[in-house]
């Protein structure tokens, strides 16, 4: 298994998962065949999980409103926090579930269709789980950059067409 | 009477006007272009440098600086040197310039009188050719050629040596080709200079674009050091093109030499713009690498593209740009370009701009994102299958 390789194609896929096999085989200096193995085998072992598109919600006509959500939270023996984090991340209103060093213990993301729905969620479902000790939610109000993607960017091509 | 245009200097009328020229404007015509013209990273500037030109401002620092350039920009670029193996002095050796061109037409007109000759191997970067001429040399130009590479021999040099050869120059990884000198290639030419006493003018621009092998500088190998001089910048490995900061490295009195024209021409570079190169020269060598790495992959993706198309592309280990052969569909240079650029909608810049021996080759930049690249290769294959039916008579 070959760890170099296997990084650089992932890097290239997180970059753009539109990247053909056979697009990567160049760029890399290898065949379609053995990138066409590599991916399988990362799907596979699920370190690529899935393919997703870059989404700027912002700019579609739909309501959705997004928090982050703070949770504080008793750790349980042997298990410690996995087994609260697994009982949070079921809900389908959740995106994302983290473990943090700090104040707090879990970060949670959830989206909603409007502020009611996210605090019924917060107030019904997830402060009243067990071990749960606190809850703190952040409304997101707008996303500037993420994943490494500028979404208000500007850099266009401002390079001259023809230069020596 | 005379016109105004017959009592300009003959030297500058007689220049001949760049090549590119005419196909910028025609370029420049279309809409929906793809451009493989460019001749510079498609990187913004990474945010870093310019965020540290924006502090420098904040700061004050509006003033000129030292003529040489700013004493820690020089001492950031001689430890930068020692990389390839080249030690400078910072107070003496160094002097920063507007952009490596500018280190170019100072080295020539500090080592040149007129009569003496100036060797320059082609295809090369268009600038050379006409500073030396500003210089009052007369210019050699020595072929070199896709079957080498596009490598300097030292066969093709001693060739060309007569009793007025003078410098060299040298642009190696080399624009348009891509072309790399290995060390024993570089001694071999060594070789040749120390015997016939010449000296070297090697822009390395770009150094730090090689692939698979470390750039050599003709300047590390022993007995070149004190004639040389070393022409390099920020442009092209930390995509800061537009700040035109670069700077030359050689023994003192060839460096004072340049500081003297320097300072009555240029007086310094900006002072902004050398404290972002500071920043970059500091702090700015994973995001350089990234690029590097980034060049790499679409040079593969570019050169595997072209020689399936048709049209044999030899591997170009340095630089950002492949140099297709274009003989296989029986245009010229120009003819491949402006056809091209007219049919299908990409720009390519024709390799006899840049000397004799470019004629039946093009130059591509892969300085562009993989999709537009992608879509070039296509545009040219059909291109190319398009001649094939309808054969150029």
């Amino acid at each position: 298994m070959n760890d170099a390789l296997r990084l650089k194609i992932c890097d290239l896929l997180h970059e753009n998962a539109k990247l053909s096999p056979e697009t990567i085989a160049r760029m890399l200096g290898e065949t379609p065949d053995v990138i066409e193995n590599t991916i399988r085998e990362l799907e596979q072992e699920k370190v690529i999980l899935r393919y997703s598109a870059v989404v700027n919600w912002d700019k579609l006509p739909v309501n959705q409103v997004t928090a982050v959500i703070d949770v504080k939270v008793l750790p349980q023996r042997e298990v410690g926090f996995d087994a609260i984090a697994r009982k949070i991340y079921r809900f389908d209103e959740v995106k994302s579930v983290s473990l943090m060093s700090g104040g707090y213990d879990l970060q949670v993301t959830v989206v909603g269709r409007d502020l009611r729905e996210v605090s019924r969620f917060v107030s019904e479902k997830l402060a009243t789980l067990e071990n749960v000790t606190s809850t703190a939610t952040h409304f997101l109000l707008k996303t500037y950059k993420s994943d490494g993607v500028i979404y208000d960017d500007t850099d266009g091509e401002r390079r001259l067409m023809i230069t020596p | 009477m005379n016109t105004l245009y017959d009592r300009l200097s003959p030297v500058v009328r007689n220049l001949p006007p760049s090549g590119i020229r005419r196909f910028f404007d025609l370029a420049s015509q279309m809409q929906d272009v793809i451009s493989l013209g460019v001749g510079e990273p498609d990187f913004v500037t990474p945010w870093h440098v310019r965020e540290a030109c924006m502090y420098s401002l904040e700061q004050g620092y509006t003033t000129y600086t030292p003529n040489r350039g700013l004493p820690e920009l020089c001492v950031e670029i001689a430890k930068y040197l020692t990389k390839f193996g080249l030690t400078y002095d910072p107070s003496h050796e160094i002097l920063v310039t507007v952009g490596g061109s500018e280190a170019i037409d100072l080295a020539l007109r500090a080592l040149v009188c007129p009569g003496d000759e100036v060797l320059i191997p082609v295809p090369t970067y268009v600038s050379y050719k006409p500073c030396a001429l500003l210089a009052g040399a007369d210019v050699v130009e020595l072929p070199t050629y896709a079957e080498h590479g596009f490598r300097l021999t030292a066969d093709a040099l001693e060739r060309a040596i007569t009793p007025r050869s003078k410098v060299l120059v040298l642009c190696f990884p080399n624009n348009p080709t891509g072309a790399v000198m290995d060390k024993e290639d570089l001694q071999a030419i060594a070789d040749v200079v120390l015997r016939h006493d010449l000296f070297v003018v090697s822009d390395e621009i770009y150094a730090e674009l090689t692939y698979g092998s470390q750039h050599v500088s003709i300047a590390a190998i022993p007995g070149m050091r004190e004639r040389t001089v070393v022409v390099s910048g920020m442009s092209k490995a930390y995509a800061m093109t537009g700040w035109r900061i670069g700077y030359a490295a050689g023994p003192e009195p060839i460096i004072s030499a340049m500081l003297k024209i320097h300072q009555y021409t240029i007086m310094c570079a900006p002072h902004m713009a050398q404290r972002a190169a500071l920043e970059a020269l500091r702090n700015g060598d994973d995001e350089r690498d990234r690029m590097v790495e980034s060049y790499d992959r679409r040079r593969k993706l570019i050169v595997a593209g072209l020689n399936e198309i048709g049209l044999p592309c030899h591997e170009p280990r340095g630089a950002f740009y492949a140099f297709p052969d274009i003989r296989p569909t029986g245009l010229s240079s120009e003819q491949f370009a402006e056809r091209l650029l007219l049919e299908q909608g990409v720009a390519v810049v024709p390799g006899n701009v840049f000397g004799d021996p470019g004629e039946g080759f093009v130059r591509c930049s892969y300085a562009t994102s993989v999709e537009l690249i992608e879509e070039a290769l296509r545009r040219m294959r059909a291109f190319v299958q398009n001649l094939a039916y309808h054969p150029v008579r």
